[in-house]
């Protein structure tokens, strides 16, 4: 293989792979919301991807909060701005670091699972065997997948900004004391709806990112068991790599239009 | 008595010069194949000459390069999605693999087709429906089971209960007995008979097992190169001088 080969092919098989995700993602647009809807299995994934995450979001949304305040605490004590901290811990946590770390934390959770499963059920035969007792194996185990994740990611940010600035109350008092009331006070007076609108709206295209990738590469799984380990994998790393793209995207698109 | 004695000219399926490729690899080469009602067809044929690629067009899980599949007199090259689905109702399939749903029990396995196909304005007793099918394959009180706690044969029973479920007119089954040790395999082959006798369907099998061969079959259709190589019962194949079909028996 000549050295243009070996750098000329990895560039080939992202285009063509970027393509097949992309024709995935129109697929799920045409066939997701044409009826018959699987209400049913929508509702058990929800359950799945969304309760079932609470705890690990949960833990690692207190962390961060607890962490980032007592990092940040010695900074703006050298300035005498302490009583700033709850006000820029919470701007943070709630536009930038509880969705993206959310979400990297679903993508490893959720589309790895994803992957898998869908995965092991390719090679099984499983999808065939729906395809042939006519159920719609895409809409039944895609569509489902993809809106639940689009659904549940928000909520679970929504509820890890919630426990985040509860770990940066506690931060705060670490060195201090400072009331409740008055922690949310000046939490809640510095937030601006500009902060978390466009922070939910972008944990929704991370949703959709975590739920497509992680049932393109499950989907489109070969090479019997060892393929579904691969594949559970390329669903982690690549709708990781998608995530910060998006939030990159989404800090431009949000500067633009001054809701920052 | 024999089903397929009463309805000797009566064809069920209907496969007229079956091409499909995978790149350069021709592995069905103009195939033709007819399956008369209550009779049972096995296509046999070496690893990786296209079996169970031919069950599968007949289904359109593939679709063939070029010519006819006839299912109970419909062309199912032509149908849309939704005819295309009544008619997999009318189908039974029973994987290698048994393709059983792994994060189903047995009794939400065998309900997974039935939810699909039953009319809406209905009433029906799912339950019974179930515990009849589990019935007819011998394996009564395993509804609360789930997949990974079945043995290799049972799965393939659970398999097989899941297809009859919708009461198909054709059965196509897909090595019915390769991975399981020859006294499973000889009850696999029996339960095949016993299908075929008490639900009158007709049935290709695709095999290598000689067993199954031999139990189940009312004529062999011997597939080398994508195409029908010999023809015939059990016993015609097995005088026959012709190397490549000695092959199989000895």
């Amino acid at each position: 293989m000549t050295l243009g080969e070996g750098i000329s092919k990895p560039i080939k098989t992202f285009f063509i792979e970027a393509g097949e995700l992309s024709q995935f993602a129109i697929r799920f647009f045409r066939e997701g919301f044409r009826p018959p809807y699987e209400f049913q299995e929508l509702l058990r994934q929800s359950y799945e991807i969304g309760y079932r995450s609470i705890p690990l979001v949960s833990f690692t949304a207190f962390i961060m909060g607890l962490v980032i305040t007592i990092q940040s605490h010695p900074a703006l004590e050298v300035f005498g701005a302490e009583s700033w901290l709850p006000s820029i811990v919470s701007v943070s946590l709630v536009r930038e670091i509880t969705p993206v770390i959310t979400a990297l934390i679903c993508a490893g959770k959720i589309g790895s699972s994803i992957g898998a499963e869908i995965g092991s059920m390719k090679v099984t035969e499983q999808i065939d065997a729906m395809e042939v007792s006519g159920t719609n194996p895409f809409k039944y185990l895609v569509a489902t997948r993809v809106l639940s994740t689009t659904i549940m990611l928000p909520l679970l940010v929504i509820f890890g900004d919630m426990i985040a600035l509860y770990g940066g109350f506690l931060g705060v008092n670490i060195r201090g004391v400072t009331t409740f009331d008055l922690y949310t006070t000046q939490v809640f007076n510095k937030l601006t709806f500009g902060d978390v609108l466009p922070s939910i709206i972008k944990s929704i295209f991370f949703g959709f990112v975590i739920g497509l990738v992680g049932s393109f590469k499950g989907y489109t799984t070969s090479n019997g068991t060892e393929g579904v380990g691969r594949s559970a994998n390329a669903a982690v790393v690549i709708s990781s790599f998608i995530v910060f793209i998006v939030d990159l995207l989404a800090a431009q698109i949000s500067d633009i239009l001054h809701l920052l | 008595m024999n089903p397929m004695a009463e309805n000797r000219n009566e064809t069920v399926i209907e496969i007229r010069n079956l091409e499909k490729s995978f790149g350069e690899n021709h592995v069905l080469a103009g195939f033709n194949l007819v399956v008369n009602k209550g009779e049972n067809v096995v296509v046999l044929g070496r690893s990786g000459t296209g079996k169970s690629v031919l069950i599968k067009c007949i289904v359109r899980l593939l679709d063939p390069h070029a010519g006819t599949i006839h299912v109970l007199g419909t062309n199912m090259l032509d149908l849309k999605q939704e005819e295309l689905d009544n008619m997999r109702a009318k189908i039974g399939f029973l994987f290698q693999s048994s393709a059983l749903y792994d994060s189903m029990t047995v009794q939400e396995n065998l309900e997974f087709p039935l939810r699909r196909h039953l009319k809406r304005n209905v009433k029906y007793d799912i339950a019974k429906m179930v515990d009849d099918a589990l019935l007819s394959v011998g394996l009564k009180g395993t509804q609360k089971m789930s997949p990974a706690e079945l043995s290799g044969g049972m799965r393939k029973r659970i398999g097989i209960a899941r297809t009859l479920i919708l009461n198909p007119e054709v059965m196509l089954y897909d090595e019915p007995t390769t991975g399981l040790d020859p006294v499973t395999g000889r009850e696999i082959n029996h339960l095949m008979l016993e299908v075929q006798e008490k639900f009158r369907t007709s049935s290709i099998i695709i095999s290598h097992d000689m067993n199954c061969v031999r139990m189940t079959a009312n004529r062999v259709v011997v597939l080398i190169e994508g195409k029908n190589y010999a023809e015939g019962t059990y016993d015609d194949l097995k005088k026959s001088q012709d190397k490549n079909i000695k092959q199989f028996f000895d």
